[in-house]
């Protein structure tokens, strides 16, 4: 399972005039009350607590001052290849800004080791244009870039987060899923209050007891309450007005929501008695989607009194 | 202040946990073993709080399905925090002071191994300038370590000799992860792996869930003849930036251990997820050398995210119950390198 965010984040002051720089192949340091540089510059003085106003230029060169290696490098870190995380005191800086340093061994780098930044190639106005750092060998800064001060131009930044899960469905959840892909619905019954949960959760809600005896349940059931979707939206892929509803399969105790189609939207009612539309066997999977939607079954209405403690 | 103490205490952990991140699957076992330790029932707990992270769960408001394992009609008093459970049991402690409550079950869980915890870690940094680098777990810690090394604050054979203890001592924990008896020898000859730290100076990932009951006065009498009474429980954080605190000592820990008072502790559990760590906590506390550290073999061998720090409160609690230790000091960490520290101090009487 995926999930997958761009966090866009608008920036303060202090962090614009960084990032704006940053994109310019500049790195400015926050000067605090004790007059001491600190790169990442700090919104706040940490001490006094003042807001920090006074930004200088730092060089793009400094000094490893402690350094871990990194044999397996995950997603979206600086580096694909090992590499090491750094600690770095820039020269004019007096705190460490944390970065990647590329080497190809740890016997390729040690603390008090001289590095330069690598800027990358397309600048973003975030902390990635800086790529890494690399040994500085013999080679000695040119001074930071020239940069004009002003209003800042990087006012914001995205932060794509993609985050992968290998999602282990539970025991019941697994023969639920199962049973769909068999065109069967399981749920299970509470051993305490004989309530049947469908999907099945694993413990009764009520009783907190493991809910432990399966129940085979028919596709049909009692419409108990619904709503008409009117309003469009991004994505929708069935013709407005249709029926969202929440149908009380027969033997269950708790009512699922599922799609409401092959009635007009303002005939359907409490109490209606639908049954599943499955899609072609072929197409069956462990999933819910294999029910493309209910319809009415033309039986009687249910009466109110055999649905009225479920909705 | 109303006299609480720890009554209960049940735990589940494992490398992977086959089954949901909501942890149900354990949770129903361990809410089951406290009734029975108690003699209690539902009823007869007038709060809950758990301690998790929708980020580990990988699914929104993970901890809302979890309640399904204390069963929830007629209704109850709930509440959650983003943190290790031993921050949710000061939640309930406090919720206990203010009168309101007698008795709380407080629990933690997560199953770490459905993603990449050291890389889903990075998420708790600095979100501008930090985050987007994904500085994982593991190298801030070899950062941190490094740093310690070079300044001759610790050595290897001391890390070493944290990860020989630990292991040695669980292999009487049923629950530790990585346990058997081990030495100092059998640790540096393992090669490094985010040199400067070794696969064992880093805690396994860990799956599991935890849980403890805390009650006030008689109410404690009740559930237990030597109750784990609380005589300080503290807790105290550092600035988000890592440039800004020293990596290598821990004021957090220092300051809350001095609030909490730690004198005559004859034992500590520390929440020290990497061994290195466990150095920086056992001097910001000052404990002196007398002090059993980490008997249960500590989050070294075990480390289920969000219920270790509670976990720890429980072994504590479980030494004085059982007359092993008459003043115990526990620990829990959260956060980036023991950004946040907690310090929960108990006695027998």
């Amino acid at each position: 399972m995926k999930v997958e965010f761009d966090y866009t984040r608008s920036l303060g002051s202090v962090l614009s005039q960084f990032m704006s720089a940053l994109k310019q192949h500049s790195i400015l340091g926050g000067v605090l009350a004790d007059g001491r540089v600190v790169v990442p510059p700090p919104e706040y003085d940490p001490v006094t607590h003042a807001a920090v106003t006074e930004l200088v230029p730092v060089s793009d060169f400094g000094v490893v001052q402690s350094w871990s290696w990194v044999a397996e490098p995950v997603a979206q870190q600086p580096l694909e290849k090992p590499f090491a995380f750094a600690q770095i005191l820039l020269d004019g800086a007096d705190a460490p800004l944390l970065h990647a340093v590329a080497v190809d061994s740890p016997a390729d780098i040690s603390t008090g080791m001289r590095v330069r930044v690598r800027w990358a190639e397309q600048p973003t106005g975030t902390i990635r244009d800086i790529a890494w750092f690399e040994p500085a060998g013999d080679a000695v800064t040119e001074g930071s870039a020239s940069m004009e001060f002003g209003a800042p131009e990087v006012t914001g930044m995205t932060s794509p987060v993609r985050l992968a899960y290998d999602y282990a469905a539970s025991p019941e959840e697994t023969k639920f899923f199962r049973g769909l892909a068999e065109g069967k619905i399981y749920g299970q019954r509470c051993p305490k209050c004989e309530k049947v949960y469908v999907p099945p959760r694993g413990a009764c809600p009520v009783d907190g007891v493991p809910t432990t005896d399966e129940v085979e349940l028919p596709d049909r059931g009692t419409l108990t309450t619904y709503c008409v979707v009117n309003v469009p939206f991004q994505g929708q892929t069935i013709p407005i007005p249709y029926v969202s509803a929440y149908v009380l399969l027969d033997g269950a105790d708790i009512a699922f929501l599922h799609l409401i189609l092959d009635i007009d939207a303002a005939d359907v009612r409490m109490g209606m008695r639908v049954e599943a539309v499955w899609k072609p066997r072929e197409e069956w999977t462990t999933s819910l989607d294999n029910i493309k939607y209910f319809r009415p079954t033309g039986e009687p209405d249910a009466d109110f009194d055999t649905y009225k403690h479920h909705l | 202040m109303r006299d609480v103490a720890v009554v209960g205490f049940a735990q589940r952990q494992m490398k992977e946990l086959d089954g949901s991140p909501t942890c149900l699957e354990i949770l129903v076992p361990i809410l089951a073993d406290l009734y029975e330790q108690t003699g209690w029932t539902k009823s007869d707990i007038d709060f809950w709080c758990s301690g998790s992270s929708d980020y580990l769960a990988g699914r929104s408001f993970s901890f809302v399905s979890a309640v399904d394992a204390i069963g929830t009609l007629p209704p109850v008093m709930e509440s959650h925090v983003e943190m290790d459970a031993a921050w949710a049991m000061y939640e309930a402690w406090v919720k206990i002071q203010t009168g309101e409550v007698d008795t709380a079950v407080v629990y933690g869980f997560g199953k770490s191994s459905a993603g990449i915890l050291r890389r889903i870690l990075a998420l708790q940094l600095d979100p501008y300038t930090a985050q987007p680098l994904w500085p994982d777990t593991v190298s801030l810690a070899g950062i941190q370590a490094r740093e310690g090394l070079e300044k001759g604050l610790w050595d290897e054979a001391a890390m070493a000799s944290v990860v020989a203890r630990s292991m040695s001592d669980a292999a009487s924990n049923e629950w530790a992860i990585r346990r058997g008896a081990t030495s100092v020898e059998d640790v540096l000859a393992q090669p490094l792996y985010a040199d400067p730290l070794r696969r064992w100076d880093c805690a396994p990932v860990s799956d599991g869930a935890a849980a403890i009951v805390i009650a006030a006065g008689d109410k404690a009498l009740q559930a237990r003849q030597r109750p784990a009474w609380i005589t300080g429980f503290e807790h105290r954080i550092e600035p988000i930036a890592l440039n800004a605190r020293s990596l290598v000592e821990s004021s957090s820990t220092a300051a809350a251990g001095t609030a909490a008072g730690t004198a005559g502790v004859d034992l500590a559990e520390l929440h020290a997820p990497f061994s290195h760590q466990e150095l920086i906590l056992r001097s910001s506390l000052g404990l002196a050398d007398d002090v059993r550290v980490n008997p249960s073999g500590g989050a070294l061998t075990a480390n289920p995210m969000f219920s270790a720090g509670l976990n720890r409160i429980g072994e504590a609690a479980r030494a004085i119950w059982a007359g092993d230790s008459d003043k115990a000091l526990a620990h829990a960490t959260s956060g980036p390198v023991l950004q946040q520290n907690l310090v929960c101090t108990m006695e027998g009487r």
